[in-house]
């Protein structure tokens, strides 16, 4: 039973940090009718970010301050890099889906190739404090605290996203953008610039799933095409949760994450069933689409 | 004659360019900077090799063409019907020691199933989430031959072929490389064939109305669905023989090399470099992107290299930064790829000639 709760546990921090990979996709795609391939690089770079400042600055800062400067900078520099891609390569193509999808493909390998160039192809390890590794118990139970940050930053982000897009002029801007872009530019409103902002809140978010799923799920470890990998997984959520929708995007996180562990934890023992949990949720994915093509939350399209 | 020589000035160029490529074998110059180091001989099994890849996946690519370019339907899963083609034959001969013909027929079985069955799924959804489902499956695929089922597939150690069963002129030796070479350029014309002539027929008409506006034919009560999965099967049992041509000249596949995002990702690149749409366009894209490829590769193994600084050495020593960036710049400045360069200097040209005219006229 404990063993239960435990997978249950990690599967909602895994969902979180699906949440944080997928929102920002869903959210550019809904607004903008882009399929951001290059959103796989954002968390790459997030992650590289990450390491560069856990590793370069002074240690006397210590473990728990370098790691939370580290978390800082990679979803900064997602939101950075991801500005700069939305001004230097979406801008001239606007109207124009389909280049708009090769340029990010573009961008993604000339970028993971550079990666490599500098990096190496091996992973790299982040220093984590000590804590981090732990666990904590909870009456018979040891849960990792990694799994704590990963659920505690989804829920945060989510939570400020509802808000920013409930209350605040961009976020309506953004959400009537949204459901009808014509009607928007039509009122005289500058849709470009919410475009812009779009892309950074996402590249923000993908930049924190890369870190963060490098310090929870993967032995802190990064590497150049770690974020390629996840990105699969996001696009999985995202067309399970409906295409735009931030909700949708929630709740298909939190189920694709949840199968993932339980089939990988009771079936992937087994010999030849080692990645029962990544094809779960593919076969997931084709189930909702023979069930109901718009995804869970989506709109009629 | 020489309208007929300038009307068809494609076919022309492609039977030259064809003949040329089939006597190669046979050409032993030494061409400098052809691809460095030992490859420089024009008919060396290195350079035949790299030819034979160049053929192949101009093949996929324009299998992938009438998909994408023809019929609008942005698929990123081609390489799950090439992986299938690759593996499938694989273990057909090596772990089953099958004949040959057999083994192909399972090859092209399984593929034509696999085809129908995704196909039928993925096509329940339109545009951008076509593509992100197809790639989905593609990578199921993937997790599913790393995993090494029931110890056929090998996982990550890669499935040498076993060329025991084979006739004797496909079998792995050196000196076949030449029948291999000749295979590769016979699947590229018979791929060629097959495109052009679905393309040229009514059902290729309805692709391209398809990719123009589907909707319209929705009210002309043809139902596209039916048509875009002919579409997708074709694509996908074309990209299925390049898998089979691959593991033949290769010789072993390697999940990561044959079965990873980054086959599809690639045979797009070599369309929209190219030019989607315009079947020539997608096989002159993959000769330039294989070539390329393997000439960076080469050239960034030069011992000289080294001696560059770093900031200079570490981009151009990944062929896979240079073919992005380079292709990042063609979606931005030159759509329509390489034929669509073309196309406008021969509009271009035509301009001017009629412009010559008129002031002769005078």
């Amino acid at each position: 039973m404990s063993a239960f709760l435990v997978i249950t546990f990690s599967g909602i921090a895994l969902g979180a940090i699906y949440f944080l990979a997928a929102s920002g996709l869903s959210l550019i795609y809904g607004l903008m009718d882009v399929l951001n391939f290059a959103h796989g690089l954002f968390m790459t770079i997030g992650a590289y970010l990450g390491w560069e400042i856990a590793t370069r600055l002074p240690s006397s800062f210590g473990a728990p301050a370098l790691i939370t400067l580290a978390i800082v900078g990679a979803t900064l520099g997602g939101a950075v890099a991801a500005g700069i891609t939305e001004l230097v390569l979406i801008r001239p193509l606007y109207g124009k889906p389909i280049s708009q999808i090769l340029v990010t493909i573009g961008l993604d390998l000339a970028a993971v190739g550079l990666l490599m160039g500098g990096f190496g192809s091996t992973a790299l390890q982040i220093p984590v404090p000590l804590w981090l590794i732990e666990p904590t118990r909870i009456g018979s139970m040891f849960l990792p605290n990694a799994n704590f940050l990963a659920l505690g930053a989804g829920v945060v982000v989510l939570v400020v996203l509802e808000w920013f897009l409930a209350r605040t002029r961009y976020g309506i801007i953004i959400r009537a953008g949204v459901e009808n872009r014509e009607m928007v530019r039509a009122l005289g409103i500058d849709v470009g610039r919410a475009f812009t902002l779009v892309f950074v809140i996402g590249g923000a978010m993908a930049g924190l799933a890369g870190i963060l799923y490098a310090v929870v799920f993967s032995g802190d470890l990064i590497s150049p095409t770690q974020g390629d990998s996840l990105l699969i997984f996001a696009f999985i959520v995202v067309v399970i949760g409906g295409l735009g929708s931030i909700r949708g995007s929630a709740v298909a996180a939190l189920v694709v994450g949840l199968l993932q562990d339980y089939t990988s934890f009771y079936i992937g023992g087994h010999s030849g069933w080692a990645q029962i949990g990544n094809l779960s949720t593919v076969l997931l994915l084709a189930v909702v689409l023979e069930w109901r093509p718009r995804g869970l939350f989506g709109r009629v399209v | 004659m020489r309208t007929w020589v300038s009307r068809h000035v494609g076919v022309v160029i492609g039977a030259v360019a064809l003949t040329l490529f089939a006597v190669v074998p046979f050409v032993g110059v030494h061409v400098a900077w052809v691809l460095p180091g030992t490859l420089d001989i024009v008919n060396s099994t290195g350079t035949l090799e790299v030819l034979a890849l160049c053929f192949m996946f101009a093949g996929v690519a324009v299998g992938y063409d009438l998909m994408f370019g023809f019929t609008g339907l942005m698929s990123l899963g081609p390489v799950l019907y090439f992986a299938t083609g690759t593996y499938v034959f694989d273990i057909a001969l090596t772990r089953w020691a099958w004949p040959l013909w057999p083994a192909l027929l399972l090859t092209f079985g399984v593929s034509l199933v696999l085809a129908v069955v995704l196909g039928a799924i993925a096509l329940r959804v339109h545009g951008i989430a076509f593509a992100m489902v197809t790639l989905a499956f593609a990578q199921a695929f993937f997790y599913l031959i790393e995993s090494n089922p029931h110890n056929l597939t090998a996982g990550d150690t890669g499935l040498a072929l076993s060329y025991t069963r084979l006739p004797s002129f496909l079998s792995g030796a050196v000196s076949n490389t030449r029948s291999l070479y000749w295979l590769a350029l016979a699947f590229l014309v018979v791929a060629y064939a097959v495109v052009w002539l679905v393309s040229e027929s009514v059902t290729g008409h309805v692709f391209v109305a398809i990719r123009e506006n589907e909707r319209r034919l929705d009210v002309l009560g043809i139902r596209p669905y039916r048509f875009k999965l002919i579409s997708f099967v074709v694509s996908s049992l074309i990209a299925t023989g390049g898998g089979v041509i691959y593991i033949l000249v290769i010789g072993t596949a390697v999940p990561s090399v044959v079965a990873s995002t980054t086959v599809t990702l690639s045979i797009l690149i070599m369309v929209v470099l190219g030019g989607a749409g315009t079947r020539w366009g997608a096989v002159v894209g993959a000769m330039v992107y294989i070539y390329l490829q393997q000439f960076l590769d080469k050239v960034s193994a030069q011992p000289s290299f080294t001696t560059l600084p770093a900031f200079l050495r570490v981009p151009l020593s990944e062929p896979q930064f240079l073919l992005g960036a380079i292709f990042v710049l063609f979606v931005l400045f030159a759509p329509g790829g390489i034929a669509g360069q073309v196309g406008r200097f021969r509009a271009w040209r035509r301009v001017r000639a009629l412009t010559v005219d008129a002031s002769v006229d005078q």
